[in-house]
């Protein structure tokens, strides 16, 4: 660290943690800049961390001397001077990063060397410098995972093959039609580059056209998507409303971002929950789903893909920015198992109206034009139940209510029950999760369960409708804690669906939660 | 054999079971006939036929034809038009739409729908005025309408539907009357033959809260000499007599009415209708009564090689059959290792 980073990131750590600090930039003029009086190693701010110093400016200009670079250039490669220390403490392989460094640098192949150059100069200073105790590689033994192939995948691509895999499940062409906005827009530059795989992209002129011609598409017979974060979900919402009025279905990816308004467009936050189960006019269910990692897009994606297919209904996806960004190891699944769920168009005239029903789904007939003897008119006006012709009478508004929301609560029927992340009923507390909180609170109860504390995990892939056996299992326990990075929303769905004593967790600060503060949370609560 | 011969369709057979609901007396009943006359003439199929509406008296257009029909939302139908065309390029595709739909609410999608130029014909019924919301001022409404929410007279500039058009670098622009159904059949025709986005401004008389709004070029008595209806390849002559013309004011990009006979004007000095040529379309679709007649008929037609579903679909047809794309192929490309 440099004194600028020191300032903004010496909160983030530990006590007694491990403090590396670029010695050569600790100079006055750096100390100003930052805001330090004075040299932050000598006025005590740092006596409860462990400090490594290391001139790192002057050590990465010193591999570098012979590389033709001049010093700023030099300089640049700083990064993969630390890069490579912490690879050495990490016990990690330094040839994929070489290799990246080759192809990024392709066409400046002297970068590309000085920055490998900087990443070995590192990584030999760790293994050579005697630094003491203080700086040791740690051993970090390989983590059992399960035998296959892997790969590294961010949240924006496995929810691009996710749906591409959706749509080759279902046997329909998908059509993407979206609007550039930060977070998302990864999904659309991914999935423009898989026309190899009959992709349809569309870059709409705004957020409302884009949503209109997913639905389009789906009315013909394609898989309509659209993608965006919530301001551009917000403007989508009349014509979402006109997908639940005209039973059709369409995927709406949220990569959701801190709001409210523009918010903080870069920053994750999982604020959209109330907006996608709830945020439209009149009573509008459809399907809410959340991914809780960057390869749980995947299956998420093409879960989405079947329910909007199989119940001719919305379906909203919701990622974030942080899920879109980060990567993770994927164990590559193998294409042919992947789940079909091939569509069968109406065809048959016999008796046919629009809104002829699948007695178990209540999903109602896809018939898309182009099909002989089942010309039809739908739209946003209120439908007879037994024609599909406008109707303004009393009892059908009741009855196609009713319908439109036993169809979607019927879904419960066709997700899995509910289960345990960890722990079970005999726990005393329960976190309740959903999205990418998965991950601090899943290390967060196992570290406590390794302490002996009662503490269970579940998280929640399906937001609506509720997986069928959640009432049950929330009602076991004395104590319910929802971390969410809002301000209280699916603590609030809990509470009104299954009148349980949960208690929010809320963090909006644009940054994920901590390990540490979900753990401080239920010991606080458990020895209460 | 046992082939069955298709019967000949007649206008009626485009006709739904539905009741017709407009107000008695509306132009959106002329319409609906003229346009059902045309695909009986044209003998469309109507499994192919997909009428795309958004919101308004026009937007009930849908429910009253028997091909398919999506009645959708206020503005929008020009882009859920477009999600089918990209979907499935075989259907013939309508949207009907009016003023406040289409250049108002909707402005920005007629904007884009036309400079993309997606293969399907628009059917925009103008009749400046809002008509389902109960008479307020439309974005075409002249200056000084009086309306429900302009008790003292609208104030702003209307929009002219062709000027607009072309400025959005449509192909296709033509002009019509609910009322005249012997030439608004050809311009559908016309429409519809071309490949692209093609817009078509019917004037539309509102019996009930803008009566005669267009009788001062429709009515019997001055539609001769306030209407010009234009040929391609043809002089452009209009009035009873047929002895008025257009040409240009010289040193001047400007038309001007003349009559043939007086101060020298012949034949020759008449301009001849070039329906490619879109600096004259301009200057065509701004022609107002009284000095000018009102341009009817096809204004503008210039054909671009393709249309913009037809060259993304091509790009995706090409890619994927030189490459085709297999899941297992997706999943396993760029960096994967194996754990034993």
């Amino acid at each position: 660290m440099n004194p600028a980073a020191l300032k903004v990131d010496l909160p983030e750590l530990k006590s007694g943690g491990l403090l590396i600090l670029d010695s050569g930039s600790f100079n006055e003029r750096n100390f100003t800049k930052a805001g330090y009086q004075q040299d932050p190693r000598e006025d005590g701010s740092l006596d409860d961390y462990r400090i490594v110093e290391v001139d790192m400016s002057q050590m990465t200009q010193d591999a570098l001397k012979d590389s033709g670079l001049t010093k700023k250039e030099a300089l640049r490669c700083k990064n993969m001077w630390a890069l490579g220390l912490v690879y050495w403490m990490f016990g990690r392989e330094r040839k994929p990063t070489q290799d990246w460094l080759t192809s990024k640098f392709a066409k400046r192949p002297e970068i590309a060397t000085a920055n490998i150059a900087a990443l070995n100069a590192g990584h030999a200073f760790g293994e050579t410098a005697e630094m003491g105790e203080d700086l040791a590689a740690f051993s970090i033994p390989a983590a059992k995972i399960a035998p296959g192939l892997y790969r590294n995948i961010t949240g924006a691509e496995a929810l691009s093959w996710g749906l591409v895999a959706g749509a080759s499940g279902a046997d329909l062409k998908l059509v993407f039609c979206s609007y550039p906005i930060t977070p998302a827009s990864s999904l659309l530059h991914t999935l423009a580059g898989l026309k190899n795989h009959g992709v349809v992209t569309f870059q709409a002129e705004d957020e409302i056209a884009a949503v209109c011609a997913a639905i389009g598409a789906s009315y013909a017979g394609g898989v309509g998507v659209t993608s965006s974060s919530g301001p551009g979900v917000a403007l989508k919402t009349e014509a979402i409303g006109l997908a639940i009025s005209a039973e059709l279905p369409l995927v709406i990816v949220n990569s959701q971002r801190a709001g409210p308004s523009t918010g903080m467009p870069t920053k994750t936050e999982q604020s959209d929950l109330y907006q996608s189960v709830f945020g439209r006019n009149g009573d509008s269910p459809l399907v809410v789903l959340a991914a809780r990692s960057p390869a749980d897009c995947f299956d998420v994606a093409i879960e989405a893909v079947r329910l909007a297919t199989k119940y001719m209904t919305p379906v909203i996806l919701l990622s974030d920015g942080y899920i879109a960004n980060a990567a993770e190891p994927w164990a590559v699944p193998e294409a042919e198992t992947l789940p079909r769920f091939p569509v069968t168009f109406e065809t048959n005239a016999e008796g046919f109206h629009p809104f002829k029903r699948d007695p178990e789904t209540l999903a109602r007939a896809w018939a898309v034009p182009g099909t002989p003897g089942l010309e039809h008119r739908i739209g946003g006006i209120e439908k007879a139940s037994d024609s599909g012709n406008i109707s303004y009478d009393a009892e059908n508004h009741q009855r196609m209510t009713n319908l439109r929301r036993d169809k979607v609560l019927g879904i419960a029927k066709d997700i899995p029950a509910q289960a345990f992340e960890q722990g079970g009923s005999d726990d005393r507390l329960v976190l309740v999760g959903w999205g990418s909180t998965y991950g601090p609170i899943s290390r967060a109860v196992d570290n406590l369960r390794q302490e002996g504390l009662p503490v269970a995990h579940l998280h929640l892939r399906h937001i609506w409708p509720l997986a069928e056996n959640l009432g049950e299992l929330l009602s076991g326990f004395e104590q319910i804690l929802v971390p969410e990075m809002n301000d209280g929303q699916l603590v609030t769905l809990l509470r009104s669906e299954f009148l349980v004593p949960a208690e929010g967790l809320n963090k909006v600060t644009g940054k994920p939660f901590k390990i540490a503060e979900i753990e401080a949370a239920v010991r606080a609560r458990l020895e209460a | 054999m046992n082939i069955a011969t298709p019967a000949v369709k007649t206008a009626k057979d485009y006709a739904s079971d539905q009741e017709v609901r407009w107000c008695p007396g509306c132009g959106d009943y002329a319409i609906l006939k003229a346009v059902q006359k045309t695909l009986a003439e044209l003998q469309v199929d109507t499994e192919k036929t997909v009428f795309i509406s958004g919101i308004g008296c026009a937007a009930r257009f849908p429910y009253y034809l028997s091909t398919y029909g999506f009645h959708t939302i206020h503005g929008r139908a020009p882009a859920f038009a477009t999600g089918v065309k990209l979907t499935n390029p075989e259907l013939d595709v309508w949207v009907v739409s009016g003023d406040g739909d289409a250049l108002s609410i909707g402005g920005n999608h007629l904007l884009h729908v036309l400079r993309r130029n997606v293969d399907l014909q628009l059917l925009l019924f103008n009749n400046e005025i809002y008509g389902l919301t109960k008479g307020q001022y439309s974005p075409t409404s002249r200056v000084g309408t009086r309306s429900p929410s302009t008790p003292g007279g609208s104030l702003d500039t209307p929009v002219s539907a062709g000027s607009f058009a072309l400025g959005a670098g449509a192909r296709f622009f033509a002009r019509s009357v609910d009322t005249q159904q012997k030439d608004l059949p050809v311009v559908l025709k016309r429409a519809r033959e071309h490949r692209g986005a093609s817009l078509v401004e019917i004037f539309q008389n509102c019996i009930v809260y803008n009566d005669d709004a267009f009788a001062g070029f429709t009515d019997r008595s001055v539609a001769a000499d306030a209407q010009i209806h234009l040929e391609h390849g043809k002089p452009m002559l209009f009035g009873k007599e047929r002895n008025k013309g257009l040409r240009l004011k010289p040193g001047r990009l400007e038309l001007e009415a003349v009559t043939l006979g007086e101060d020298g004007i012949t034949e020759a000095d008449i301009l001849v209708h070039d329906e490619t040529d879109r600096a004259m379309a301009t200057l065509l679709v701004g022609m107002e009564p009284p000095s000018l007649p009102v341009a009817m008929g096809v204004v503008f037609c210039d054909p671009a090689p393709s249309s913009y579903e037809t060259g993304v679909l091509a790009e995706v047809d090409a890619i994927q059959s030189s490459r085709p794309g297999t899941l297992a192929e997706l999943l396993t490309k760029g960096n994967t290792w194996t754990v034993s």
